[in-house]
């Protein structure tokens, strides 16, 4: 897959930093605004989507990132997987049990456990639909060799 | 508003039914994201924000990844004369359609009227759910906290789906 022209390149330069803080902004504050770990990870991967259709697939190493991105979209899963089951160890014994103090409602740490299990799910939704997107442009380069 | 979302709807009928009949499968991929776009407005006008954003992300990097997969293939679609057989599926689907659109009437009938009645479990969610989860964000506080083997779940399907993308995608493994 070819880059496309330098105004395209330039534009996606300055836009795809404020796209990546902007899902970054939208899955920190999940738990006080719209949003969340599956919009704010979404967001995060059509930053990175943006630059590979703009520079082309020479730009980024794709075969190094897909093997990055499918170790974290596991990782993440494993963490959620962690805290989820860190309930049945503590208190009453239930399974997603958020169990972490709770904080004053309406700051940004606040509710236990819900800002990191956003995190971790924005992280998996990203690495998620990257590796599909990723696998796509590899399977095309792979064909037209 | 009830106006607004029918005009709507109607144009995400109209956008649907164009997909289908178009020759051009770039425009037919476009007139689609009339659908999803659509949908996106009538969340704004339910008062969804959550939903919204999820929704028109999700639809442009799916209109981008359809557009780049219809721009590298042939556009244009295959199109055969419908036979016998074709007429007959048609008259089946024709059939079951208005035989469901009378039950959708004699249903709707005793449903409460649109964005009234809440229902028994919501009630429940809704009273003091700031003091439960701690969350502002009452849908972040049901995603995680009332239903979080729902949200396990979700997270679970979207790993196979990858598994099963990288699966059928793998060249270089079938060698």
């Amino acid at each position: 897959m070819k880059g496309m022209t330098v105004i395209v390149k330039k534009t996606t330069q300055l836009i795809a930093g404020l796209v990546f803080l902007y899902g970054i902004y939208i899955i920190i504050h999940g738990h006080l605004t719209p949003g969340g770990g599956f919009a704010g990870g979404v967001i995060l991967a059509g930053s990175f989507i943006l630059l590979i259709l703009a520079y082309g697939s020479d730009f980024l190493h794709l075969v190094r990132e897909e093997a990055g991105t499918t170790m974290y979209e596991n990782l993440a899963i494993l963490v959620v997987l962690v805290l989820a089951l860190s309930g049945l160890l503590a208190g009453t014994r239930v399974f997603f049990l958020n169990w972490a103090p709770k904080g004053v409602a309406g700051e940004l740490i606040s509710a236990g456990f819900l800002p990191l299990y956003n995190i971790f799910i924005g992280i998996e939704v990203a690495a998620s639909i990257l590796s599909i997107f990723l696998a796509l442009v590899i399977f095309k380069e792979e064909i037209s060799k | 508003m009830e106006l607004a979302i029918s005009v709507i709807v109607g144009f995400m009928i109209l956008g649907a039914l164009y997909a289908i009949h178009a020759r051009d499968l770039l425009s037919a991929v476009i007139a689609g994201g009339i659908v999803g776009y659509g949908l996106v407005i009538c969340f704004l006008l339910l008062k969804a924000p959550d939903l919204a954003i999820v929704q028109i992300v999700v639809e442009t990097i799916t209109l981008i990844i359809m557009v780049a997969v219809v721009l590298d293939s042939s556009r244009e679609e295959a199109f055969t004369r419908p036979d016998r057989q074709g007429y007959v599926t048609a008259a089946t689907a024709i059939l079951i359609m208005a035989v469901l659109f009378y039950f959708l009437v004699v249903s709707s009938a005793s449903l409460e009227r649109f964005g009234e009645g809440e229902l028994r479990m919501a009630q429940s969610y809704i009273e003091g759910a700031v003091e439960k989860t701690g969350s502002v964000n009452l849908v972040t506080g049901v995603l995680f906290d009332f239903r979080g083997y729902d949200t396990l779940g979700e997270a679970t399907v979207l790993i196979t789906a990858v598994l099963g993308v990288l699966t059928i995608l793998r060249i270089k493994g079938k060698k």
